[in-house]
């Protein structure tokens, strides 16, 4: 039992661990739930159940290593949250995961990233058969000029799907819970969305193409409360389904939906004397937010950061 | 907090002292006068420009006998023949045969240098497209009298430009119907832009179904002169005019699908789609306004170039009515400046000289037209993004 800040137990009391929620009023401590202490980070995950195996993970954009030593093993079904400050990498590792940074030219990988046990940066590997597996949600909802229902089906069509859509784009939007709203109006354009459904379109259109991973790059930080709310009850609801990674500033929403969390930290590179971003520490949860083993996360969840 | 000091008393404040030194008020007031008047110049220039040109084609319109300007008598001016279709005919020939040439060249350059491209190409493929936008166009006229007209046009043939042609027809209506067909199955309640595709649309397919038929008709129809004649014919001048307009076209629609927000093709490929499956159903519907204004503008540009339809077009100061792009013709543009060179008292009957500032009017009317719709579709590129 150790102490944790006010703001941060309030945050794991949320929706979390509801039977703390009456006992911890007057003491400070929080309890690690059951089900996270079961599975503490000696418990290798392996087989099947590995989804992700990252070791020694660099990414570089042309001489500049943007972050380093990245070592993280993702199981199957899980929520996993990378938090840390700006430009400490978080998103560019993320990237990684489904080869999105191919994107920018001059972006550069070393280390291994396997997924389900097969290099992702292997040669032979074609980044568009990775991205339909690995979907990702971004920052910014970026509906395409196109109506609700296009949007959807987007996904689907591009991968060949001619039959069927109707009943895809109804499942993903149920599943989005953008359903009830927008059934009325499927082939109304997708821009005037409001941004919140905007952002569950998003995430409808990525779970269309039926992925088993799903990326989540700051997906509420342009959300107001409300909105935020629906997307994490979302991902609680989903996550039966897909292995979800989540890059987020706001930490009591890592604390609130995810099982592990990654935090990231930003350093003075001593080689070349710029700042890097590197994986700090990585375990549980509710030990990352309660009891941490590195100083310097402890400094970050405290806001002790400097 | 209590020790503040008073400070010791000062001048009594007035308004004059506020005022400010009169020097100062009157250079700002002349500085706001010189920028006020190089404003009225240049606005009062085009009006003059404007008036000259509407007073005499008015003296033109209010004189002329109507008959003879429509009848495809030909454009003999100096005998009182004003057939306006023949010059109308050939502008439309040179500005049609122009933007097939431009318009697919142009938009293709465009995706290449905005999608495909790296950057080391780009900074390479850029600056040699520049450089043609600034190719003198009595050098493309030469070009196309010396080079295009022998080597491209007479050296394929009629029969074989025939059957080019009518390809290049039809693979574009095909197309067209392609896509107003997926338009056209949407249900009721469409996005604006979708409506607004659809109205393009069916303009391009109808317009493209009556360029098919004119081509297979009319151009089957006139008489095939190659074997003789060595003096140039609207294709040549046409292609030549599709050549010079093809930097402008990809300039301006390379800046529409660089508008496009990073993110919805980041969106795009992170659904597991192909870069050419992005750039065609993601980047280019959200660009669709600015790649059309750039072909708007693109036309109005081909209908004004004179120098290459002036050199290359086959026809010297007069021309029968033609239909083909493979005989000799006179543009409304060379129409004009073959008659108005380097004197202002030009020959010929008493509304030669007018008839040139009705010709005028007319292409000014019609290239302002373009240019109005043209701002309208820029303007919409950029209130969306």
């Amino acid at each position: 039992m150790v102490n944790v800040t006010p703001s941060v137990q309030d945050a794991l009391k949320g929706t979390r661990v509801d039977e703390d929620a009456t006992t911890a009023t007057d003491d400070i401590a929080i309890t690690v739930p059951t089900a996270a202490a079961s599975s503490g980070p000696q418990d290798e995950p392996s087989g099947d159940d590995l989804v992700f195996d990252v070791s020694e993970l660099s990414v570089f954009y042309g001489d500049f290593r943007a972050v380093r030593d990245v070592n993280m093993k993702i199981r199957r079904n899980e929520i996993t949250a990378m938090i840390g400050p700006s430009g400490c990498g978080k998103s560019t590792v993320l990237r990684s995961f489904n080869r999105m940074n191919d994107l920018i030219p001059t972006a550069r990988v070393a280390g291994n990233l396997l997924y389900r046990g097969v290099d992702l940066y292997d040669e032979r590997v074609d980044p568009v058969e990775v991205r339909r597996r690995i979907g990702m949600v971004f920052q910014k909802p970026n509906p395409f000029p196109k109506s609700i229902y296009d949007n959807v089906a987007y996904g689907p069509r591009v991968a060949g799907r001619k039959k069927g859509l109707d009943e895809v784009v109804e499942s993903s939007l149920r599943k989005a819970a953008l359903w009830d709203e927008v059934k009325d109006r499927l082939q109304d354009s997708a821009i005037g969305l409001s941004g919140g459904q905007q952002q569950r379109l998003s995430i409808a259109r990525a779970i269309a193409v039926d992925p088993e991973v799903l990326l989540m790059d700051e997906p509420c930080s342009a959300l107001d409360p409300i909105a935020t709310a629906r997307i994490e009850e979302l991902m609680a609801e989903i996550k039966a389904e897909y292995t979800i990674l989540i890059v987020t500033h706001n930490m009591q929403q890592a604390a609130r939906v995810s099982d592990r969390t990654a935090f990231f930290s930003v350093e003075l590179d001593e080689a070349n004397d710029r700042r890097t971003g590197l994986l700090v520490e990585y375990t549980d949860t509710a030990k990352l937010f309660s009891n941490p083993d590195d100083q310097r996360t402890e400094n970050y969840i405290t806001g002790r950061f400097g | 907090m209590t020790d503040m000091t008073i400070r010791p008393d000062r001048a009594p404040l007035t308004v004059d002292v506020l005022a400010g030194p009169v020097s100062r008020l009157r250079k700002e007031t002349a500085i706001r006068w010189f920028f006020f008047s190089a404003a009225l110049v240049s606005i009062g220039i085009s009006i003059l420009i404007i008036w000259s040109l509407v007073n005499e084609a008015w003296t033109f319109i209010s004189q002329v006998d109507w008959s003879v300007t429509w009848g495809e008598t030909g454009w003999f001016p100096r005998r009182g023949l004003y057939d306006m279709p023949t010059l109308l005919v050939a502008s439309l020939i040179v500005t049609i045969v122009a933007m097939f040439v431009a318009g697919p060249l142009g938009l293709g350059s465009a995706i290449y240098l905005s999608e495909y491209a790296s950057r080391r190409t780009r900074s390479i493929l850029k600056p040699v497209l520049e450089v043609l936008a600034g190719v003198p166009s009595v050098v493309l006229g030469f070009f196309a009298l010396f080079f295009i007209s022998p080597q491209l046009i007479e050296r394929i043939g009629r029969n074989g430009w025939l059957v080019i042609g009518a390809l290049i027809v039809l693979t574009y209506v095909a197309l067209v119907a392609g896509w107003a067909r997926n338009l056209m199955k949407r249900e009721a309640g469409t996005p604006v832009s979708v409506q607004v595709q659809r109205i393009l649309m069916l303009t391009l397919l109808v317009a493209g179904a009556l360029v098919l038929v004119w081509w297979v008709n009319g151009v089957a129809e006139t008489a095939d002169t190659f074997a003789v004649k060595r003096s140039g014919q609207l294709a040549a001048a046409a292609v030549g005019v599709g050549i010079l307009t093809i930097p402008l076209v990809a300039s301006i629609a390379e800046d529409a699908l660089a508008s496009v927000p990073r993110e919805l093709r980041e969106a795009s490929a992170g659904l597991g789609a192909r870069k050419a499956t992005t750039t065609t159903q993601v980047v280019l519907p959200a660009a669709v306004s600015g790649i059309v204004a750039a072909f708007i503008i693109g036309i109005s540009r081909a209908l004004g170039e004179t120098m290459v339809v002036f050199m290359a077009g086959g026809a010297a100061d007069a021309s029968q009515f033609t239909s083909s792009p493979f005989d000799g013709g006179l543009t409304m543009t060379a129409g004009m400046a073959s008659l108005a060179t380097g004197t202002d008292s030009v020959v010929g009957e008493g509304l030669t000289f007018q008839s040139l500032y009705f010709v005028g009017m007319v292409l000014f009317l019609l290239t302002l037209f373009l240019n109005v719709v043209a701002g309208r579709f820029v303007n919409r590129v950029r209130e969306k993004y």
